[in-house]
């Protein structure tokens, strides 16, 4: 139950100077926070090509095309619906659309790596990108990032908000990843690799992949990685 | 009710600017709105230097205390108040958020992204300090200014500006919650 500040694993680009050392206070006992509350999105929020990650440019990016499916539910199974999920990742070549990225691998000029939707009526979400490459951690490094994308989502409560990353099955490099290892449980950390399903596979144009996705808070936010 | 193991936090990374920032992001109201008040800071780390690129949200009541908050906010329309903001902090590790007061609360609840940390930050900025506060009142006297907006001079057409800075460690640690 106690917060990981200091005593987590080394973090992504090891940061420390940036981790609190105050252990978090505890909202528990104000049925009136706003957190408990959260924004609600719509049509409005998203475009129209903004699910598909394939079709943003004129022509084709080049990858495995794939498609991400799962649903967002509490967790109490309750689906979350009509709640915004944001996603971003690399090409196929393991670069970022991002000034950042020295990374010198072939940036797309029909990728970018950028996409939203909505959540349905049964708290379903879907994705058609491309499969996003391994990259090295730094410019010098010689540990790669297992292929994954980022994942943004809202639930019903602030407090349920949820930044984190999808793997692939199946990934040789997922045992050599430091920020996979961030969650020390393994049973917790088989909850970020989606399976694949030959059921979602789009026929002739892209491989499914499932993903489900739980979302923790009110109160139940830092006991995660533990069950 | 039975419970299901929540799904695992993983850092934002260093290219969440890709994927999560939008234009007008940090503008709840336009500039020139009757009412917009300015809320700005710097994001700090333990050494006192500058976050560039942490990724602020901000969610909060409307002026007449509807938290039912409306759809939009990526998109805005220059005339819903949605209650939700999002803003990246600029190479020198400054924000600003372009807002209307919340009603029936005194702060704004803050979501905080930073490269380096596995989740994210809860946090609220105040602006009053009212002595019936639960939150206010479970935090030790020395450290509740940290949760403080504190009132400068005006800006740009009379708005009222408010400062926030976040420091993530070390002296004068912002206060985090759960939530
Ligand atoms: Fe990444």
């Amino acid at each position: 139950m106690t917060a990981p500040f200091d005593t987590a694993p080394a973090p992504y680009g090891g940061i420390p100077q940036r981790r609190p050392q105050h252990p978090p206070v505890p909202l528990l006992s104000d049925p009136d926070a706003v957190e408990l509350t959260g924004p609600v999105f719509g049509i409005a929020d998203v475009g129209p090509y903004d699910s598909d990650l394939t079709r943003q440019h004129p022509g084709e990016p080049i990858g495995e095309r794939i498609t991400v499916r799962g649903c967002v539910t509490d967790r109490h199974g309750r689906p979350v619906r009509g709640q915004l999920v944001e996603l971003w990742q690399a090409n196929a070549a393991g670069r970022y659309a991002h000034p950042a990225d020295r990374h010198p691998a072939p940036l797309d000029p029909n990728f970018t790596g950028a996409g939203r939707c909505l959540t349905d009526d049964e708290g379903r979400y879907r994705f058609t990108t491309i499969r996003p490459g391994a990259y090295p951690q730094d410019d010098r490094s010689s540990v790669w990032r297992p292929a994954h994308l980022h994942f943004s989502l809202f639930g019903t409560a602030f407090a349920q908000r949820l930044v984190t990353q999808m793997y692939f099955p199946g990934d040789p490099l997922l045992a050599h990843d430091a920020i996979a290892r961030t969650v020390p449980d393994p049973a917790a950390r088989e909850r970020l690799i989606a399976s694949y399903d030959p059921a979602l596979n789009v026929p002739g144009h892209a491989l499914g992949y499932r993903w489900d996705i739980v979302l923790g808070g009110p109160a139940a936010t830092w006991t995660e990685g533990e069950h | 009710m039975p419970t299901a193991p929540g799904t695992p936090s993983q850092t934002s990374g260093p290219y969440s600017g890709l994927g999560l920032p939008f234009p007008g992001g940090g503008d709840l109201v336009p500039a020139g709105h009757p009412g917009a008040v300015a809320l700005h800071g710097l994001v700090l780390d333990g050494e006192g230097a500058p976050v560039p690129g942490a990724l602020l949200e901000f969610w909060q009541p409307g002026p007449d205390g509807s938290r039912a908050g409306a759809p939009g906010s990526l998109r805005r329309d220059g005339l819903t108040f949605t209650g939700f903001a999002r803003v990246a902090t600029r190479g020198d590790g400054h924000y600003v958020l372009r807002t209307l007061l919340p009603g029936g609360v005194p702060y704004v609840s803050v979501c905080l992204h930073v490269r380096g940390l596995q989740r994210h930050l809860f946090t609220r900025a105040y602006f009053s300090e009212p002595s019936d506060d639960p939150l206010l009142a479970a935090v030790p006297e020395e450290r509740r200014g940290t949760l403080l907006a504190v009132p400068e001079k005006r800006g740009a057409g009379g708005c009222p500006v408010y400062r926030f800075d976040v420091r993530l460690r070390g002296e004068g640690e912002t206060v985090f919650l759960t939530v």
